[in-house]
């Protein structure tokens, strides 16, 4: 099973970016495995919209069904929930720290955006 | 002749310059609103309903059953308005800027194209002045396609005055774009003079002829005319700091209607803007 963080580093060290859409790049971290690989996500740092749209097309590719994040709008959850990942939102630091969180059963699946969209 | 009023700084006095100019026109005139986020011509400018019409662009859906999940649409699209899954393909209607690339690329042809209403198009007649206003509809967040479609009732046998909305991004372009003449007005303080540089530095970019109107001379600084002096920015008009045309504002009424003794100043405008005109063309065919 593979979940995705979204991260501004490479590692399970590095901070877990609280921004989904323009987060630059996605950890994705394989549980039976045990091993992770980053993806990069920078085509959306300029993009003029749509930034969420396209990671969630982004996390889809990855195989992951479940993704971590700080927070996410109603376009990219909308695109998450027809790929059939699950949401989970959280505060923790670090994409260790939410990696330990979801383990234990710490996060609540997200049943909507938990923050407003962007206009044009 | 096409004359677009735009002015940078919001509140300058656009619809004021664009419904009396129209007013002492003395000929049929048309008088196109493009500031459709908030049309208000129609305060000043009384008449008769003609006709209402639906503005609507084109944007794709998805045959889910002929959809492969290639993702072509979605890596041709640049505003993120279509995303690609497995099996689908989600549309972000409000994204769409209705270029049909996605239509074009899809091997399966699974994309066609449907009608998306964003506003209306209201004509009035009023006069020797017909009235033709756009409104966008509450929730659509792209003036220019509305704009585009009010430009498209331009009658070339007419003179047109286009009001544009304030600002100097693209619905002020979409406005002033393809006139013969803009007129930019400004108030003479320190946001009015900001504002008017980057409208003359947009009017530059796009080539377009232009001069100034000042509003509400004598409520502030020399430094708008100082500018224009400066600039060689031609001063079409300068209208006075004066309560009783903020009044008459105020109750819907013109200015060249309520105070007799301001119609010699917009008809001294009309003659202004015609001679420019005019100068513009000899000087189109001295380049030839």
């Amino acid at each position: 099973m593979k979940i995705a963080f979204t991260t501004s580093g490479e590692s399970l060290d590095a901070s877990l970016d609280t921004r989904f859409g323009r987060a630059p790049r996605i950890l994705v971290y394989d549980l039976d495995a045990g091993s992770f690989e980053v993806v990069d996500n920078t085509q959306n740092l300029n993009a003029p919209q749509g930034a969420g749209i396209q990671a969630a097309q982004n996390v889809a590719r990855t195989g992951a069904m479940h993704l971590v994040t700080g927070h996410c709008g109603p376009k990219a959850f909308k695109v998450l929930t027809a790929a059939g990942i699950a949401v989970y939102t959280t505060d923790a630091a670090t994409v260790s720290e939410a990696l330990e969180r979801f383990r234990s059963g710490g996060l609540t699946r997200a049943q909507s955006a938990d923050v407003e969209g962007h206009w044009v | 002749m096409i004359i677009s009023v735009a002015s940078g700084k919001g509140g300058t006095g656009k619809t004021t310059v664009s419904a009396n100019l129209a007013r002492v026109w003395p000929s049929p005139v048309q008088l196109l609103d493009c500031d459709v986020e908030e049309p208000n011509c129609h305060l000043f400018i009384k008449g008769g309903l003609k006709s209402q019409d639906v503005v609507s662009m084109r944007v794709p859906q998805v045959d889910a059953a002929l959809c492969n999940g290639c993702g072509a649409c979605s890596a041709l699209c640049e505003f993120n308005a279509i995303a690609s899954l497995k099996d689908e393909a989600l549309v972000f209607e409000e994204l769409c800027h209705g270029c049909g690339g996605c239509t074009l690329v899809c091997p399966t042809r699974a994309i066609t194209e449907k009608d998306r209403r964003i506003g209306e198009i209201e004509v009035m007649e009023a006069g020797h002045i017909s009235l033709v206003q756009g409104r966008i509809d509450v929730g659509v967040a792209m003036a220019p396609p509305v704009i585009r479609a009010v430009k498209d009732r331009i009658d070339p046998g007419k003179t047109a005055i286009l009001d544009a909305p304030p600002g100097t991004s693209c619905p002020v372009i979409a406005t002033v774009k393809d006139t013969d003449l803009v007129i930019l007005v400004t108030e003479p303080t320190p946001f009015g003079l900001h504002d008017l540089r980057l409208a003359c530095d947009m009017v530059r970019e796009l080539g377009l002829p232009f001069g100034v109107v000042i509003n509400r001379v004598g409520a502030g600084d020399e430094r708008v005319h100082v500018f224009c002096r400066d600039e060689g920015v031609p001063i079409l008009l300068e209208i006075p700091d004066d309560r009783r045309i903020a009044e008459a504002y105020s109750r819907g009424e013109l200015m060249v209607d309520a105070l007799g003794e301001y119609r010699g100043l917009f008809e001294g405008l009309m003659h202004t803007v015609q001679g420019l005109r005019t100068r513009t063309r000899r000087e189109d065919h001295a380049d030839l």
